[in-house]
């Protein structure tokens, strides 16, 4: 079982994406469409022992990797913690493409299973495996040769399966993940307590899931009550996000808070400027103890 | 859950994760249904009539192409379905209005899609404008933008005119629906200019010029081959005698030139209210809160038998129908739709002005 890191880095902020302020998230995509720009504050969080770059598997991560690639004494300890899929580009592709058009634009256009997309008959069961796993693998591929020792599904893919109870998807995912990049397969949700127990009835156990976890209950969809009585189970490895609730909390108070909850092994932050990334790193040091 | 396409699983996955529903599923054909049906416990039909006929059913949630909308929405209603149809309402705002009073003649929960008027910062927009606070609201400019149409392509419905498609339909909608809340259906519409920029036979851009009697003038500024924007946004900004408001989907700002009784919390210069602290927690999130509490709103509305919508009802969509219709007759004759709106002389200003005095 791979031990995750205290702090994770995240890469909202690479992407113009700001749950407060579009015209914020708007200078901070000016300000990121270099990937130098995104690697000036990926290497001051490295440099600060932050190891571990969480991230959407965005076309622009793709250079990012390639840059991790091209320098391994540089970022001989990076790692990656993919986070999958982009889903912008999923619900475009579907708008633009249809359904089963949009599948076969992300499929290899030589395969079988394109070919049988192309068909428009009933996919048999191990057809629809199939199809899951290649898109996995092509999200993966951007990877390639860089270190990814735990692997996410996105947010909005892994609610959507949860709330339609297709969560049979999510067990592909997982044995997909452990058999085919012997990673520790993880979720990203908004809902938490109810995930966990989907995840469980699929036989999946103690799972990593990445949620809102902050001191005021923050979208945390399912209740804070119910996210607590998770944690304290012990039957979840709990990464936080949105600890700061947006910065509707004092970034000390967030952190003492989040540190004295069992069950939450990291915490995942975005930031732009070396100050505020000093700053979690230390805040995490001094009520987590020396974060890896 | 009628239509299982991209706005059908998302609302699928909401009201079927309710804790006070117990959802059947219906598409016509194609691989989801297919894929669904083996993997989810929740029985999916093929029939639309098949499954109203049998199925006990409370109320169905219809997101399929819009030109179903209406046949699909008459055929709930004669069965004493309660119904949640996704926007556009109607194409032909005749049958909005139609359907508007069946719905309320039967006392049945009739709501549209309408997601904005979820949106904390629209919301909050809603209560200020409401209040009086801006004075006299003469200028507005309602927008949004997004990456839909970026290149010619093969058509799905949502490119086919006749279907409901085009940039107007599917994209302009929202502003004009916000619009209709704060102002209701326009007197007066010109200006109107429905352009393709990649697309055959549909617009992908729209501007138009809506006039409210005694109220503002409101341009419209739609366009959805905009790859600059990560997804939709849409934006609303005001100018009234007493200042200048500005919502989006994360925030909303607000330009006092004095501050006013009715608007308790608000000081003279600039406000800010952010989305995430107005609103509350829903149940299950899966794309943004608006979309949960929209439902969340139609399930309670059933459940506890109020026989009507608490917000979006039929009368409300089918004013933003009417508006569209007034944008097409518009566009297609130049003809200004709708007669002059009715100019108020100006009455009193937000204070007395000596003769020399510049600016408040």
């Amino acid at each position: 079982m791979a031990t995750m890191d205290r702090l994770l880095f995240g890469d909202n902020q690479f992407f113009g994406i700001n749950h407060m302020s579009e015209e914020k998230a708007r200078a901070q995509a000016m300000r990121f469409q270099s990937t130098q720009a995104i690697m000036d504050v990926l290497d001051v969080a490295y440099d600060e022992g932050i190891r571990t770059f969480m991230c959407t598997t965005h076309d622009r991560i793709a250079e990012v990797a390639d840059r991790v690639r091209g320098n391994p004494t540089r970022y001989a300890a990076f790692q990656f913690y993919p986070c999958m899929p982009y889903a912008h580009k999923y619900a475009n592709a579907v708008t633009e493409h249809g359904m089963v058009g949009a599948l076969r634009h992300f499929m290899p256009a030589d395969g079988l299973l394109a070919t049988a997309l192309a068909g428009g008959k009933a996919l048999a069961t191990k057809e629809v495996d199939s199809i899951a796993k290649v898109l996995i693998d092509m999200e993966m591929k951007m990877f390639v040769g860089t270190r990814t020792p735990v692997i996410f599904i996105q947010n909005v893919f892994t609610d959507l399966l949860l709330g339609m109870g297709f969560t049979r998807a999510l067990r592909i995912f997982d044995d997909h993940i452990r058999e085919k990049y012997g990673a520790e397969p993880a979720y990203i949700s908004m809902n938490m307590p109810m995930l966990l127990d989907a995840l469980e009835r699929e036989g999946i156990e103690r799972p990593i899931i990445c949620s809102n976890i902050n001191k005021i209950g923050f979208r945390m969809s399912g209740g804070f009550d119910a996210y607590l009585d998770a944690l304290r189970s012990g039957r979840v490895r709990a990464v936080a996000m949105s600890v700061y609730a947006s910065g509707a909390i004092p970034a000390d108070e967030a952190i003492h808070w989040i540190s004295e909850l069992p069950g939450v092994e990291s915490i995942v932050f975005g930031a732009s400027s070396a100050g505020n990334i000093r700053g979690t790193k230390a805040l995490v040091d001094k009520y987590m103890g020396v974060a890896a | 859950m009628v239509g299982l396409g991209k706005m059908g699983l998302s609302h699928f996955a909401m009201v079927n994760a309710h804790p006070r529903v117990e959802a059947v599923g219906c598409d016509g054909a194609g691989f989801m249904v297919d894929v669904l049906s083996r993997n989810i416990s929740v029985p999916i039909h093929r029939d639309y009539q098949t499954m109203i006929a049998k199925e006990r059913l409370d109320a169905v949630v219809i997101a399929t192409p819009s030109r179903l909308h209406a046949p699909m929405v008459t055929a709930a209603l004669e069965q004493g379905l309660h119904v949640f149809c996704e926007k556009p309402f109607c194409l032909d705002w005749q049958d909005s209005e139609r359907l508007t009073k069946v719905a309320t003649d039967k006392g049945l929960v009739a709501q549209v899609g309408y997601h904005y008027r979820y949106v904390g910062a629209f919301q909050e927009m809603k209560r200020i404008v409401d209040s009086g606070a801006l004075g006299r609201i003469t200028h507005v400019l309602a927008e949004a933008y997004g990456p839909v149409v970026l290149r010619p392509k093969r058509g799905t419905w949502r490119t086919q005119k006749s279907e409901g498609g085009g940039c107007l339909y599917d994209y302009a909608a929202h502003p004009i629906n916000l619009l209709n809340w704060f102002f209701g259906t326009p007197s007066r519409v010109s200006g109107s200019v429905l352009t393709p920029i990649y697309s055959e036979g549909i617009d992908d851009q729209v501007t138009a010029t809506l006039g409210w009697d005694n109220g503002p003038t409101a341009q419209l500024s739609v366009n959805w081959s905009d790859e600059s924007h990560r997804k939709m946004t849409t934006r609303i900004t005001m100018i009234g005698t007493n200042g200048r408001l500005f919502a989006d989907r994360q925030e909303c700002q607000l330009f006092l030139r004095a501050s006013d009784l009715a608007l308790p919390g608000y000081q003279a210069g600039w406000n800010l209210r952010y989305t995430t602290d107005l609103t509350q927690d829903v149940w299950f999130y899966l794309r943004g809160e608006e979309y949960s509490a929209q439902l969340a709103d139609f399930i309670t509305a059933v459940a506890e038998r109020r026989g009507a919508a608490a917000e979006n009802d039929f009368a409300s969509a089918a004013q933003t129908d009417r508006t569209m219709a007034m944008v097409i007759a518009n566009a297609e004759t130049g003809a200004p739709v709708g007669a002059p709106p009715l100019v108020a002389k100006p009455a009193n200003g937000p204070r007395k002005r000596g003769w020399f005095a510049r600016g408040a």
